[in-house]
């Protein structure tokens, strides 16, 4: 107790705060570590799980035994399975020393380590890279040659079956739409299940209460693709409200800045585009809003039912303040803790969900792409999307818990 | 609270309320469970999918398969064909009623299979503690690291569509927080009275678990079951939609779903409504239960 005061004593409050604060954020960051090699090795297992070899896949069932050898060998598909992780994650490494200049950015005498064929990363003084001609390369020929450039460490996810593209390529195009989408569905989802979830604890066990949890029960019961479906029916088919699917309609130009069309058509003040891209939007995003919409609800309603019933708040009635005073500063704030966490897992969690919404709406996201992969058997692309939304889900979960000490002054660093 | 029998401070009376209370807990809850509104309806709800399913091949008036009839393609809903008919002609009903027969299986299959694998890895992590624990929590920790519907998807994918695969691998996909559940039930457990009490009479880890850890948890893992049934229902759905569960010409309702899909550009509104909403009174039956019998149960449990 004694050394404690002391301390406080000499510095103030928050320098020691901020040092509590900065181990706890370390020691997250570092907790996270083994769980993403874990989540790597488990996605690498996956395709070793799969029955039959790749090798044919990719030349098909009437191949010859020669060739289907070669491209084994060349896939590395021969190495021992240690091997074949370690080139998934980092991929084939030498160093070298360049001894003459060469094209691009490296220069003689910078340090390189090479990641399997071609794609080196040097050192002198900074870090420059080095792979785009190799990708380049890649693409264009078109073989079934190996195009393994670097590991997923590196951002190389290999190369899809049909058409052998490298998978980063797609996804970069194919990813914002998904996080439009998602972005989309998390905004709706708390701006309806905040207020819903308040009311509902307000106005406990009244008509209206009775009517949010029954509904937000039956949003935790359905499934969304067929939500999905019922809202394409209805408002798209019927009504003729909103398109059925696409981002975009036929003939709307609209120029590429961050992927994002809402953003872009804002960026670029280009009004038709935005209407355009917002209609497309609003059905997707409204079935994939469903699940979390619900959850945060009754999250927000069990968690504003266990502040209202805590001291503070009497004492804040009692002190006289009026009860929107006490509702909005003294409930909701210390409500809305629990909430946060809830919301980022959510947010985590979408992309499962996406996968469904998008098929339904044929909105060209990762989603969509996964499961035309399922489709198509192109297991890369199905291992890489399930290593990025692994990732992503990590990321977002490390995000929240490190807000949510922020947030909370009570929370135990440890 | 300790209870000095030999004191004889307590007189007959009184010891009848102890036992009453301690034999019949999980009853009076159960009773209590029966007395509200919503888990009559889950259970009701429950009961008639289950009956449906048991006696589909009687109660469906088609066969799920082989009844085609290409003349009466996508028919509306009619005195002969109640839920109408897909585009191969076959009757509506008599496919989602043959299709309860695989929810409910997949829903007690994946609820076997991750309760119980998870239930003992739980138990073994917190009650061996050390490397053990470490280890185990770390894998979980991995699996939770991805959304459930995904690493489902993955595991598929790995294994090769069809049902048996789809329910093996939500089954694994769910074992993680019945592992969590368990591993903190025997954390809180080794230290209680009764646990040191059987180890000091010198009964054997495997008792102590099964006869007295095991029975003292049992209200939240059943709590937990329950909701997980409904949940499993709709991620096998979400498989079967993508085309990774049950193969056809056998009836699943995820991939009735899909199949729809076609269809209703051209107003067959029919062939999806029907499938959908079985899914969801069945969920939504599991999670009225679910929630019945956690507010009987545990009612410090939240979801």
């Amino acid at each position: 107790m004694a050394p404690v005061a002391q301390i406080g004593a000499i510095f103030p409050r928050s320098f020691f705060h901020g040092f509590v604060m900065g181990t706890y954020i370390l020691r997250r960051f570092v907790a996270t570590i083994p769980v993403l090699l874990g989540v790597s090795l488990l996605v690498f297992s996956f395709v070793h799980l799969i029955p039959g070899d790749p090798a044919v896949a990719m030349l098909g069932e009437r191949a010859t035994e020669e060739n289907v050898q070669r491209l084994r060998e060349q896939m590395g598909l021969n190495d021992p399975l240690y091997v074949q992780y370690m080139r998934f994650l980092v991929g084939k490494i030498s160093f070298y020393t360049i001894t003459e200049d060469m094209e691009y950015t490296t220069r003689k005498g910078d340090k390189c380590i090479e990641l399997s064929r071609g794609q080196s990363v040097c050192y002198q003084g900074g870090i420059s890279w080095s792979n785009d001609r190799e990708e380049l390369q890649c693409y264009r020929a078109f073989t079934l040659l190996n195009c393994h450039i670097g590991g997923v460490v590196w951002g190389n996810l290999g190369n899809s079956i049909h058409g052998n593209i490298p998978v980063s390529l797609e996804l970069k195009r194919r990813f914002p739409a998904t996080v439009e989408l998602s972005l989309a569905a998390i905004f709706i989802a708390i701006i309806i299940a905040i207020p819903a979830g308040v009311v509902s604890a307000l106005k406990r066990n009244s008509l209206i209460d009775t009517m949010t949890m029954m509904g937000a029960l039956i949003g935790v019961s359905m499934p969304i693709f067929w939500l999905a479906i019922l809202l394409m029916y209805v408002f798209g088919l019927l009504l003729g409200w909103f398109p059925t699917g696409g981002r975009l309609s036929v003939g709307i130009e609209l120029e590429h800045i961050t992927g994002l069309h809402l953003v872009d058509a804002v960026l670029t003040q280009n009004w038709v585009a935005f209407k355009d891209a917002l209609s497309h939007l609003v059905l997707p995003s409204l079935a994939l809003a469903t699940i979390p919409l619900a959850i945060i609800a009754r999250m927000m309603r069990s968690s504003m039912l266990e502040v209202l019933g805590l001291d503070f708040v009497r004492t804040a009635r009692a002190k006289g303040l009026s009860e929107w005073t006490v509702i909005t500063r003294h409930v909701m704030r210390n409500a809305m803790l629990p909430v946060v966490t809830v919301i980022g897992i959510q947010l985590g969690s979408l992309m499962g969900g996406a996968i469904l919404t998008e098929t339904v709406f044929s909105w060209p996201g990762i989603g969509k792409w996964v499961f035309d992969a399922i489709s198509g058997r192109d297991y890369p692309i199905v291992q890489s999307v399930t290593l990025l939304i692994a990732l992503i889900f990590v990321l977002v979960n490390l995000i929240v818990d490190i807000s949510y000490a922020f947030l909370n002054p009570r929370i135990r660093y440890d | 609270m300790t209870v000095s029998i030999a004191d004889n401070e307590l007189d007959t009376e009184q010891l009848k309320v102890f036992a009453r209370g301690s034999e019949s807990q999980f009853k009076r809850a159960l009773r209590r469970t029966l007395k509200t509104r919503s888990a009559q309806v889950g259970i009701a709800l429950v009961l008639s999918f289950l009956i449906i399913g048991i006696f589909a091949p009687i109660v469906s008036p088609y066969d799920a398969r082989t009844d085609l009839d290409l003349k009466a393609r996508l028919q509306p809903p009619s005195l002969e064909h109640p839920f109408g008919t897909d585009d191969l002609g076959r009757d509506v009903m008599t496919r989602v009623i043959h299709g309860a027969r695989v929810s409910l299986q997949v829903g007690v299959m994946v609820v076997a299979i991750s309760l119980s694998i998870g239930t003992m890895l739980g138990l073994l992590a917190g009650l061996f503690g050390g490397i053990l624990d470490s280890i185990i929590m770390r894998v979980m920790d991995v699996m939770l690291a991805f959304p459930y519907v995904l690493l489902a998807i993955a595991l598929v994918a790995a294994l090769g569509p069809g049902l048996r695969n789809a329910m093996i691998a939500i089954g694994i996909v769910y074992i993680p927080p019945y592992a969590r559940l368990a591993r903190s039930m025997a954390l809180s457990a080794r230290e209680e009275d009764y646990v040191l009490a059987a180890r000091a009479l010198g009964a054997s880890q495997t008792r102590i678990l099964l006869t007295h850890i095991l029975p003292n948890g049992l209200s939240p893992i059943i709590v937990m079951a329950t909701l997980s049934m409904g949940t499993a229902i709709l991620d096998a759905a979400a498989l079967g939609f993508l085309g990774l569960g049950q193969q056809p010409p056998y009836p699943e309702w995820g991939k009735m779903l899909v199949d729809s899909i076609q269809f209703i550009l051209s107003g067959s509104w029919w062939v999806m409504l029907f499938p959908g909403l079985a899914i969801m009174l069945t969920v939504l039956g599991f999670n009225l239960l679910g929630d019945g019998l956690r507010d009987a149960l545990d009612p410090r449990l939240r979801l």
